[in-house]
């Protein structure tokens, strides 16, 4: 056993920074790290750079584009990219539905979906939960009925993440309704141009457009769009949700949020020191410090212990909730470290183009909004709740 | 002891809570937040006429109230209301040091503030001072007969658009000293006073004052050149007191929503309020709730009592308050699951404002600090 990078690993390392500094614009960067609205050409202009280098996904296998990283490799790659600014990879099409095309699409499939994915020719939304169906995605109610070459689909998802940028949609949907709920379930790809496609934004909280409702009315897909067998669906979608786990618990967030805390801290007075010598700020930054610090390893040992081309299976549930916590900790950390202002607020300023003086220290605007709006990570992907209940059922046995 | 309410104060009690039920809803709320300056100056009237801000005041400058028990009653209801109109700003921060210490000549003009008529701030936090009360680098320099105010002041509530402005400037000391504070009140759109007013996440209006050689003279002060910290720690005081029953009251609605969700949502055939792991949960969430009732009634009940006493208990509550709020604002979101995290759902604006009180007249870490040196002052 060995924690240290190796020579080669730590090599990987500056060829990633070295791909990076060349290829990420700085007004990009810079546009990511001080909060402000991505644009669709934003994401696709640095998913373009990273499919130039072969480096788009890497978790797909290699002969359909993969790069054959190790999870260590993968680790180091996802740090990376966030601590240099990077806009996060839009995760349905690269990381949900290509590995399930891949897996169980149809040759033609493949074929034709894989490259527009990896070209970013297509932005693919996941059509999953619906107003009636959140923790209880098997009781999904959207329809498809057969109807010559078409399945005509009606209903309802919501919670479409950056739905408003796709046109593209993975949905599950119901083809038996006689079935137990999760032996009813199909899985389809539509078109959102298709008549019948209703996209509402949905605004969260704290202001953000970031989801959306979808309202499907008597759309016609073609049969061909069914991916693998009729009411296989769910299978589909639990393989989906498990396939790239690498991630899951946000390490590379949360070591750029507390390298940035602790930048802020040291900046921020109290009392006439700086905040990072105030004993109780201290010792919250240490105590979310120490926890990161064992979730790292925590994250590395479970996805090298499922080893090339297997999964973790229930432990990863470990990973979401202290990843999840830990990450909104640093948004607590991040948004209290800058004391009154905390509380100024100025929509416009999170556009391109803003160029006033920012109200109080430099990046305190943005810190109550990240910290409201990541009161959905908890909640998103599979509550805390139930990842605690796939624990409990597949693990302890309870 | 005595833990019930006097008749009177029951019968504001009811009238508070019955307007704001009433005609102040969410959307009212929604819509008299987005009005120019933050809030509707009909309501606020309105408000003034129900007795909203005379409650908050004295009998002896045309008040009917004035206590502690009279500020929470009033400001539990604005918090169940998440009312944004400028009562914090103009009945508590800005009128206390005028009660307290003011001449006769400024107290005459608290009678116009309780009509709803002149509105006050209070700009006293700096840039760079965090939650400390005796920082004040703003400095008055003798002129004359009077003085010459030059400073900064940060994140000043209704700043934008009071009418007048309670400054604190130093007359003498470092910047940090307890001694040299002075309080001023001088005209908002006075030569020298320029403001930069915005939004709070919370709904609510702050701004950023700048003074640039603001002239003021003999009869702008405040009480006694270079002993203001006594008046400000008694004004803040009263304002943690306001703050800690707004809070009670967004806690106690953010308690009401989560219960009932729970018992009418639906998921995997029950009703989630049916799982015991969510019913502990949302009895742990009443029972901090229940904590910061009593807070409240030992903060306001000890607002007159002397200042060690009364610093301490306002510090605890402070603390307290915090902690629930931020166990409240997070719980409630969650037990609700993707619902509460939408601008449409009424719960995320009272997580908002819960959080935010957090970040006024001094946060958790800041008053847990302050009750320890205050125990220590005190054994």
């Amino acid at each position: 056993m060995d924690m240290n990078l190796t020579p080669e690993e730590r090599a990987f390392r500056e060829e990633v920074r070295a791909f990076i500094k060349d290829a990420l614009p700085p007004a990009l960067a810079n546009k990511v790290k001080s909060g402000k609205h991505l644009k669709k050409e934003d994401y696709v202009t640095w998913q373009n750079a990273l499919n130039g280098r072969g480096w788009l996904a890497p978790h797909w296998p290699v002969e359909h584009g993969g790069t054959g990283w190790t999870p260590v490799q993968k680790h180091i790659f996802e740090e990376e990219c966030v601590a240099a600014g990077a806009p996060r990879v839009v995760a349905f099409g690269l990381s949900m539905l290509g590995p399930v095309l891949i897996k169980y699409g149809s040759e033609a499939q493949k074929a034709k979906y894989l490259p527009r994915i990896l070209a970013n020719e297509d932005w693919w939304a996941q059509g999953y939960s619906e107003p009636g169906s959140g923790s209880d995605l098997a009781s999904l109610q959207t329809r498809a009925v057969r109807d010559g070459d078409h399945y005509v689909v009606n209903g309802q998802k919501t919670w479409t993440t950056l739905g408003q940028h796709a046109n593209m949609m993975f949905c599950l949907v119901r083809t038996d309704p006689n079935a137990k709920f999760q032996e009813g379930i199909s899985f389809l790809l539509i078109d959102m141009t298709s008549p019948g496609v209703e996209v509402r934004p949905i605004i969260l909280l704290e202001g953000e457009h970031e989801v959306n409702e979808v309202w499907l009315t008597d759309v016609r897909v073609p049969v061909e769009n069914l991916v693998g067998e009729e009411n296989k669906g769910w299978t589909y979608a639990k393989y989906l949700l498990t396939y790239e786990r690498t991630g899951i618990a946000g390490v590379g967030f949360s070591k750029t949020a507390l390298a940035n805390l602790k930048r802020v801290a040291r900046t921020q007075k109290n009392n006439g020191r700086p905040l990072s010598e105030d004993p109780l700020f201290a010792a919250r930054m240490a105590k979310v410090e120490i926890d990161l610090m064992a979730m790292e390893v925590f994250n590395l040992r479970l996805v090298s212990a499922a080893g090339e081309g297997k999964v973790p299976g229930a432990e990863s549930s470990y990973l979401k909730i202290k990843g999840t916590q830990i990450r909104q900790e640093l948004t607590d950390l991040l948004r209290r470290a800058v004391g009154p202002y905390a509380m100024p607020f100025v929509p416009e300023a999170f556009e391109e183009g803003y160029n006033e003086e920012p109200i109080g220290p430099e990046g305190a605007m943005k810190m109550s909004k990240n910290y409201f709006n990541m009161r959905k990570i908890s909640i998103y992907g599979g509550s805390n709740e139930i990842q605690r209940n796939i624990i409990s059922k597949h693990l302890l046995d309870l | 002891m005595d833990f019930n309410l006097s008749e009177e104060r029951q019968m504001l009690a009811d009238t508070a809570n019955r307007f704001i039920r009433d005609r102040y809803d969410i959307s009212v709320r929604h819509k008299t937040a987005a009005m120019e300056g933050g809030y509707d100056p009909a309501m606020w009237t309105t408000l003034a006429d129900l007795g909203l801000i005379g409650a908050l005041l004295p009998a002896d400058v045309g008040g009917f109230g004035g206590l502690g028990e009279d500020i929470a009653v009033v400001f539990e209801a604005l918090g169940r209301g998440l009312v944004v109109e400028p009562f914090l700003a103009t009945g508590v921060l800005g009128a206390s040091p005028i009660v307290i210490s003011g001449s006769d000549a400024q107290k005459a003009l608290l009678e116009d503030v309780i009509a709803g008529g002149l509105t006050l701030a209070f700009a006293h936090g700096e840039p760079e001072g965090r939650y400390d009360l005796s920082y004040v680098a703003t400095r008055a320099e003798p002129q004359g007969d009077g003085w010459n105010l030059s400073g900064r002041k940060a994140v000043v509530i209704n700043g934008d658009t009071a009418d007048k402005l309670v400054v604190s400037a130093r007359s003498s000391g470092e910047t940090a000293d307890a001694e040299g504070i002075s309080l001023f009140l001088i005209d908002a759109k006075g030569a020298g006073v320029s403001r930069r007013g915005y939004g709070t996440i919370d709904g609510g209006r702050a701004a950023e004052i700048a003074l640039d050689g603001v002239a003021v003279g003999k009869d702008d002060l405040i009480g006694t050149p270079g002993q203001a910290l006594a008046v400000i720690e008694e004004t803040v005081a009263r304002g943690i007191v306001a703050l800690s029953a707004e809070a009670l009251g967004a806690m106690d609605v953010s308690r009401d929503l989560t219960l009932d969700y729970l018992k009418t949502r639906k998921q995997f055939g029950r009703t989630i309020g049916s799982f015991q792991a969510l019913q502990h949960r949302m009895v742990d969430m009443c029972l901090e709730i229940e904590q910061v009732r009593a807070g409240l009634l030992l903060g306001a009940g000890t607002l007159e009592a002397d200042r060690l006493e009364r610093e301490r208990n306002v510090a605890a509550l402070k603390n307290l308050v915090g902690r629930a709020g931020r166990l409240v604002a997070e719980e409630s979101i969650q037990l609700h699951g993707g619902i509460a995290m939408t601008w449409e759902y009424a719960l995320g604006h009272y997580a908002k404002r819960l959080t935010m009180i957090d970040h006024q007249l001094g946060d958790t870490d800041y008053h847990l600090e302050r009750f320890i040196a205050l125990s220590r002052d005190a054994a």
